[in-house]
């Protein structure tokens, strides 16, 4: 049986703004913003130390000053997620979440983390250059940043079978699921120099396999680093993919690749069609061919199209939901809503992109593009063109482009409003985040599976969470309702 | 897209409500869609950065990972 697919994002946001217009620390701004922004909720612990503060309600933002530190800002949301500085991105890693609709929330609630922490950030800082931020993966100059997903698979599935039959679909899956990018940035590119491609990221990759995420970037990952039981445990580290504004498109990414990884454990990876014999030229020519049909022959000596790999791995996928399973991904509603969309969206790229405009980040942004190129009577190499590519990209409502294109959207904005503060219920987020609401001060540290409690008295208490579907509502929802302290909270679990 | 249409997808204990999605054939939706994107475009005259090749130029980002 295959086990559940617990999955989530991290994204790396593009930042431009900020002091000297350095995205290191503009990035640690974000994040010490939103980190002052939490603890506005407690006041009643800062009320010695920050005379600004009043501890009756949340200070007014325009009399905090920016707290700039030189390392690098960490911090851990009530939400479960983790919001921190990688690299010189601000970077949003949501909860472990158990359906793909609940990935789709929290990563959603990500983007209102992001806007929330701009908006303090420069509000308080009057004078700066305002800090920006994009939900994007290039820069158009060659350099590139991840939207990295993450699926929990079985141990024992060796992981040369993982790569045999989760590779057909990474590479295969950006015709419905790719962002779309004006022009190019790599020499491969230079001879074919395409005016746009279907992905963000496909021209940046240069391996099958690999440890690496910044050199050489394969295109399945073997970053082994379970965040879990290692006996039991494997975290498939997915780097391939786009950020997506369509909350379809991250809908069907996340659902359509948890459930194949659910198939590969139940039936192995025989099941699945053969691998092209150059994936990485494979990756890059599906992702420049607008007309998706371009074929690359497989180790079987057929020749396939990205269309045609969908086309199999979908019916893959519709055959092991119709025979029941599937539950390991999601209830059926939810699976029959993934297939249904993931259908549409495979037969709209095709047979009539206009069609699935509404869902496809590609093909939403071509339109765009043509359509002012057209209006404006302009070549294919107009800096205006690329504007509209990274605006479509911006965060801000005011400013961006994906929020007037028309997408569809799944999720109530309550529900965004409401996971932007309370973790999943189904997950050991729900401990992690619920302990970060209840104790902040008594938490000394919090990593994806444990929580370490200061209790002022050595020594500290380091609570393990092994198990990622330990820690939920279900379980320890009374106990922490009833613990009002972090002690009785420890007491309670035999911690103390 | 109508309220009916929309996951309400709540991280309380509220069942997630899962609305079928249907995609209405509609004869005049070429027209509609031709529409659709002359005000789009017009939005987009609107809010596009001011300097666009500045924009772009000065669009420069360290690579991640």
């Amino acid at each position: 049986m295959a086990i559940a697919k617990v999955l989530g994002i991290e994204t790396e946001y593009g930042i431009t703004g900020g002091p000297d217009g350095d995205p290191v620390m503009a990035s640690s701004i974000l994040v010490n913003a939103f980190a002052r922004y939490g603890e506005t909720k407690i006041n009643w612990d800062f009320g010695d130390e920050s005379p600004a503060n009043d501890a009756r309600h949340m200070p007014l933002l325009t009399s905090v000053a920016p707290i700039i530190e030189s390392h690098l800002a960490n911090t851990v949301l009530t939400n479960g997620a983790r919001f921190y500085v990688d690299h010189a991105h601000p970077e949003y890693s949501s909860p472990e979440c158990r359906t793909p609709l609940s990935g789709l929330l929290y990563d959603r609630a990500g983007e209102d983390v992001l806007l929330h922490a701009v908006r303090v950030a420069n509000e308080t800082s009057p004078g700066t250059p305002p800090i920006t931020v994009y939900k994007n993966n290039s820069d158009g100059k060659g350099n590139s940043y991840g939207t990295h997903e993450n699926y929990l698979v079985e141990r024992e599935v060796p992981f040369p079978e993982i790569v045999r039959a989760i590779a057909p679909h990474l590479l295969s899956r950006q015709i419905i699921l790719g962002s779309g990018k004006v022009g190019y940035e790599t020499e491969y590119f230079d001879d074919l120099a395409p005016h746009f491609q279907i992905s963000q990221r496909s021209e940046f990759f240069e391996e099958l396999v690999g440890l690496e995420t910044t050199l050489k970037r394969p295109i399945v990952n073997t970053r082994d680093e379970p965040h879990g039981d290692p006996e039991r445990f494997r975290r498939l580290h997915v780097i391939i993919g786009d950020a997506n504004m369509s909350e379809v498109a991250t809908f069907v990414k996340l659902g359509s690749t948890a459930l194949l990884l659910a198939i590969l454990e139940d039936r192995g990876a025989e099941v699945f069609p053969p691998m092209p014999r150059t994936p990485v030229r494979a990756v890059r020519a599906y992702g420049a061919d607008l007309t998706l049909r371009q074929g690359q022959e497989s180790v079987d000596g057929r020749t396939r199209s990205a269309w045609d790999y969908q086309d199999a791995l979908w019916t893959l996928c519709e055959h092991y939901v119709t025979a029941g399973h599937g539950s390991a991904v999601a209830d059926e509603k939810e699976l029959v809503l993934l297939l249904t969309q993931w259908r549409e969206m495979l037969d709209g790229v095709r047979d009539n992109p206009d069609s699935v405009a509404d869902r496809v980040d590609w093909v939403a942004k071509l339109r765009l593009v043509n359509g002012f190129k057209e209006r404006h009577n302009l070549h294919d190499d107009d800096p205006r063109l690329r504007a509209i590519d990274i605006q479509y990209h911006d965060i801000r409502p005011e400013k961006s482009l994906a929020r007037r294109a028309g997408l569809r959207t799944l999720l109530a904005p309550e529900a965004v409003g409401e996971a932007f503060h309370n973790p999943p219920r189904d997950t050991r987020a729900y401990f992690r985040g619920r302990c970060i609401a209840q104790y902040p001060n008594e938490i000394a540290a919090a990593n994806w599976d444990s929580m370490i409690f200061d209790l002022g008295v050595d020594p500290l208490h380091r609570v393990p969470m092994m198990d990622p579907l330990k820690g939920t509502a279900e379980l320890l929802g009374d106990l922490l309702d009833n613990a009002t302290t972090a002690q009785e909270l420890l007491r309670a679990l035999g911690t103390l | 897209m109508t309220e009916q249409e929309r996951i309400q997808t709540p991280a309380s204990d509220k069942k997630v409500e899962t609305e079928s999605i249907e995609l209405v054939a509609n004869a005049t939706k070429n027209e509609q869609l031709k529409n659709d994107l002359d005000t789009l475009l017009d939005e987009i005259d609107e809010v596009l950065e001011d300097n666009a090749e500045e924009f772009v130029r000065n669009y420069v980002q360290k690579g991640g990972e």
